[in-house]
């Protein structure tokens, strides 16, 4: 296919190796709120696709409602976008991943639009291992509305009007453990370092990725006492470590590797270089991932990082035997069973 | 006492347990009949409920074709002891009871006015039968036995059924042989032939026995879905079961294994309809199949369809409402819903099978017209026609056939255009031009939403651009107007003022009641709406009639309310017969309704 590139260049940055510039990622102007995490976070999505030379059009953005879910306006302009309505961008995606198997598809979510109305089509997600990678762009806060406390609030957090959370809130990262979600990572929007290669991970992992980001509503939520705000959250974070995604057949840079890195093979061959802050766990234990995550908890702290993946991960596609060729793609001759096998089947009603 | 009698007219009642084998013996009856060469409505009235309750099978037998219920029971077969009391008191005065005399009958059960045919089904099993599973199933055939004698039918249709169904299991075949001649054997000892006869004719042609659930399902899998999503939901579950049969049998590579379809049992019906449209925005057919709740559920979604324009294909089995309702019990009561399903000034596209013929046309046609409108079409089947076997034309594929896709941009035409706005109305006819997600590197790609949004997608709270986009989904509606099926209408009297209008299952007793209606010297002409919006000829029939009634199934005249308010009619003109016990509509209903309210 040819098409014609625009003329602007930017001067300084390089183009990646199909062709493409950064610009070329990037989206409308953003709307939200000068501070917003969320914002960081399209960052972070811009730079990881242009790092892995994605062509724009080979991948799909889908989202609820929120201000996290208006962010596929403002990355990826020339790819496909889906703002569906709250809470349901999940089922929209399951309906869009089964069309065709052959794009990336990348689903974007909000605390509320997730883990309150959306809670029951997410574990389905997760249930199914649907292709996708799922990000909650998370605020413990209904942004959009302007600031209620929702489900992902934790107890105790104070509020903007100075009202404290009585209820538990959902950890994401622990009810994807319990359904056996095969790639769960936490990260913090101001961490972009940390944050872009879990994306370019979560993006090249065969089954449902969640990356939980927390994401501070600079407008609602980032007042003293709230426990999602930037100063909190800079505070209390603790990083299993930093990755690294190694694409298939290139150099692993040995200066990087030391006695605390593991390389997880994917199924591409490409690999996971994890670079871990301490030897005593193991991404892809389960176990490991539990033990871990409550040693977290219980001294408050944020734990970020890769935090499990599974290896063996067999996504709806495979579960379901679908075609290579995507069903998007498949015409007449290979769906319609023809006149004379329907005279057949009326015959078997005689 | 009455005297009733009939050739090739009566009804039969068979009152059984659910879950005791009855259902096949009750449909062998019914298969022998059309075997017979002569025309018969079977309907299954079942309980919401799996095993030990009362269902009953009613079996219409019918030489001048009708395929509508009719009411009063010629002959019943009582074979359920719960229901027992009640079923005689159903029987018509002067019909006739068959039981199992195997128990003496009860003094109160004894009705002067009805004659009785004892067949010691229960003693005859035992005398035959070893286990008690095999005397439950016998009986069933002894039953069909009895009855076949006395109505004087050919055994022979009966033994070759059985050799058919037990194909794969041939040691079953002498056993229900000797079953249906214990049947036999006996009736003919000890009673008379009845006054009801069953005789051969060749009244069929080469019309085939079928459910529309199943028809719809081969509508969905020849018009190339691919994707189908859906929630268990009496009676429409059989829609879905009957779609993924079709695939394995059709659409496995049998030297790969792959599938070339996928069926998500989705977590509920508000998912199902995510998975549609999503499948159907980047590119792939897809549908669901619901009843009245689902309904409720899929609203939002629904809205989204129309105001994103995003196609999708919606079969609803409607069932008894409101809310919960009657699960298992037929009604036409979902009209409003699905023509307004949603929030905002939102509209919906509504086709009306009436036999499964059409189920499998429109559900075929509706994923054609789902694409060129790029809206939800709904296609408004019941419970009666979709759980039923009907008596039906044969379907038929065009193998020229192709799938017509709509307005969907290619790369090689997004690579030659100047410019494209996804909501840009091109042609002028409301219908803009929608491109599928991979198609194009840099060309094409937008932002759908249900939010409102300029031609080219852009986001907007603009008045102007609002109005003028949702004007044009209005001109859509318009160009739909034009396009979609007109009704059916039969002149029967070029002079006559009367008109009834009608849609889906009530059709076979409406135009069975003009027969009645003009052995009363009332001659009606008659419109069989088959598509919402309502096309220029149906106010046309309106505006030449002065004596109208809309036939419908439901308590409050939903769809005589759409006719008065979408084509500005007084109300004055239209009058109601309405049905809602549900049970399938009669003619001598619909008759009756018109000469006492006349
Ligand atoms: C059915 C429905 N109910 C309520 C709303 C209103 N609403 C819009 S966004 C939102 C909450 C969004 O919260 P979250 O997903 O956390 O996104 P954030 O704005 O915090 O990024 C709500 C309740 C809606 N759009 N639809
Ligand atoms: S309200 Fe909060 S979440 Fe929304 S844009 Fe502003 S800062 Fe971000
Ligand atoms: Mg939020």
């Amino acid at each position: 296919m040819t098409y014609q590139r625009p003329n602007f260049r930017h001067p300084d940055l390089p183009q990646n190796k199909i062709g493409f510039y950064r610009k070329d990622y990037e989206g409308a102007l953003s709307t939200l709120c000068a501070g917003c995490g969320h914002d960081s976070i399209s960052g972070a999505i811009i730079q990881a696709c242009y790092e892995m030379a994605i062509e724009p059009h080979r991948l799909a953005k889908l989202s609820g409602i929120g201000c996290s879910s208006k962010t596929p306006a403002y990355f990826l302009g020339n790819s496909h976008g889906f703002n569906s309505v709250h809470g349901r961008m999940p089922s929209v995606a399951t309906g869009a991943v089964m069309a065709n198997k052959d794009l990336l598809y990348l689903g974007v979510s909000g605390d509320g639009d997730t883990a309150s109305i959306g809670m029951g089509q997410f574990v389905h997600a997760i249930r199914r291992n649907l292709n996708i990678l799922y990000i909650v762009m998370n605020n413990g806060c209904y942004g959009l509305t302007k600031g209620q406390d929702s489900a992902t609030a934790d107890q105790g957090s104070i509020n903007k009007s100075g009202v404290e959370n009585s209820f538990q809130g959902i950890d994401l990262i622990g009810l994807g453990l319990e359904l056996g979600a095969t790639f769960l990572a936490r990260s913090f929007s101001g961490d972009k370092s940390q944050l872009i290669p879990l994306i370019k991970a979560g993006l090249s992992h065969p089954g449902f990725a969640l990356i939980d980001v927390i994401s501070p509503c600079v407008t609602f939520n980032n007042n003293v006492g709230s426990t999602k705000s930037y100063d909190y959250t800079r505070e209390h974070i603790e990083a299993t470590g930093s990755i690294d995604l190694v694409p298939y057949k290139s150099e692993i840079t040995h200066s990087q590797i030391d006695g605390t890195t593991q390389i997880i093979t994917l199924h591409d061959e490409s690999s996971i270089q994890v670079h871990k802050l301490s030897q005593d766990w193991d991404p892809t234990s389960k176990i490991s991932a539990y033990n871990k995550m409550h040693e977290a908890k219980t001294v408050k702290e944020i734990l970020t990082g890769l935090i499990y993946i599974d290896t063996e991960s067999k996504d709806l596609h495979s579960v379901l035997k679908t075609s290579k060729k995507p069903l998007n793609a498949l015409t007449e001759s290979d769906l319609c069973p023809g006149n004379d096998a329907l005279a057949k089947i009326c015959a078997g009603m005689r | 006492m009455i005297d009733l009698k009939g050739i090739n007219d009566v009804v039969i009642r068979f009152a059984t347990v659910n879950g005791t084998g009855s259902a096949s013996a009750n449909n062998m009856f019914a298969k022998a009949v059309y075997k017979m060469g002569v025309p018969v409505t079977p309907k299954n009235i079942f309980p919401s409920n799996i095993q030990g309750l009362p269902t009953w099978y009613e079996v219409r037998v019918s030489e001048k074709g009708y395929l509508g219920r009719r009411e009063g029971i010629d002959i019943l077969v009582a074979v359920n002891a719960q229901s027992f009391a009640k079923d005689v008191q159903s029987v018509r005065s002067g019909g006739y009871l068959m039981y199992d005399s195997t128990k003496l009958l009860a003094d109160e059960d004894k009705r002067p006015d009805i004659h009785y045919i004892g067949i010691p089904m229960m003693e005859m099993c035992i005398a035959h039968y070893n286990d008690a599973r095999t005397h439950l199933l016998m009986k069933n055939v002894i039953y069909v036995g009895a009855l076949a004698a006395l109505l004087g039918m050919e055994i022979s249709v009966f033994e070759n059924l059985i050799q058919e169904q037990f194909k794969k299991k041939e040691k079953l075949i002498p056993g229900n042989i000797q079953a249906l001649h214990l049947g036999v054997d006996y009736a003919l000892k000890n009673y008379s032939l009845l006054p009801y006869k069953i005789e051969r004719r060749d009244l069929i042609g080469d019309r085939i026995l079928i459910e529309g659930n199943n028809a719809c399902g081969l509508g969905a899998l020849f018009a190339g879905a691919t994707v189908g999503s859906w929630y268990p939901i009496t009676p429409s579950t059989s829609v879905m079961n009957a779609f993924e049969k079709w695939c394995y049998k059709f659409r496995v590579d049998p030297e790969t294994g792959e599938h070339k379809f996928a069926i998500i049992q989705a977590e509920d019906e508000l998912a199902a309809m995510g998975m549609v449209l999503g499948a159907n925005w980047n590119g792939a057919r897809s549908f669901t199949a619901t009843s009245g709740p689902g309904v409720s559920l899929m609203s939002e979604f629904l809205g989204l369809s129309y105001f994103a324009e995003i196609p999708a294909v919606l079969i609803d089995v409607q069932r008894g409402g409101p809310s919960t309702g009657m699960p298992t019990r037929t009604q036409q009561s979902d009209l409003m819903i699905a023509a307004y399903a949603s929030h905002g000034d939102t509209k919906h596209v509504l086709l009306f099978p009436s036999n499964p013929k059409e189920c499998f046309d429109m559900t075929a046609d509706a994923f054609d017209f789902a694409e060129r409108y790029q809206t939800a079409i709904l296609i408004m089947t019941d419970l009666d026609l979709g759980m039923n076997d009907h008596l039906s034309d044969p379907l038929q594929w065009d193998d020229s056939r192709m799938y017509k896709r709509g307005k969907v941009l290619t790369a090689v035409e997004l690579e030659s255009m100047k410019s494209f706005g996804r909501y840009q109305d091109v042609d002028g006819d409301g219908i803009p031009y929608r491109t599928i997600p991979g198609t194009h590197p840099t060309k094409g790609s937008y932002f759908t939403r249900g939010s409102s949004k300029d031609e080219n997608a852009k986001y907007t709270e603009e008045s102007e651009a609002y109005v003028r986009n949702v004007d044009r989904l209005a001109k859509k509606w318009l160009t739909i107007q034009k396009e979609i099926y007109p009704p059916e209408i039969t002149i029967n009297d070029k002079g006559s003022k009367k008109g009834l209008i009608f849609f889906g299952t009530s059709s076979y007793a409406a135009i069975e009641a003009i027969d009645l209606l003009a052995e009363n010297g009332l001659h009606f002409n008659a419109m069989r709406l088959k598509a919402f919006p309502f096309t220029k000829e149906v106010l046309e029939f309106i505006d030449n009639h002065d004596e109208i009634y809309v036939i419908e199934q439901n308590r409050d005249a939903q769809c005589r309310t759409i006719l008065i308010t979408e084509l500005n009619i007084n109300p004055s003109k239209l009058k109601s017969v309405l049905n809602y016990d549900g049970f399938p509509i009669t003619a001598q209903f619909i008759s009756e309704k018109i000469i006492t309210n006349r």
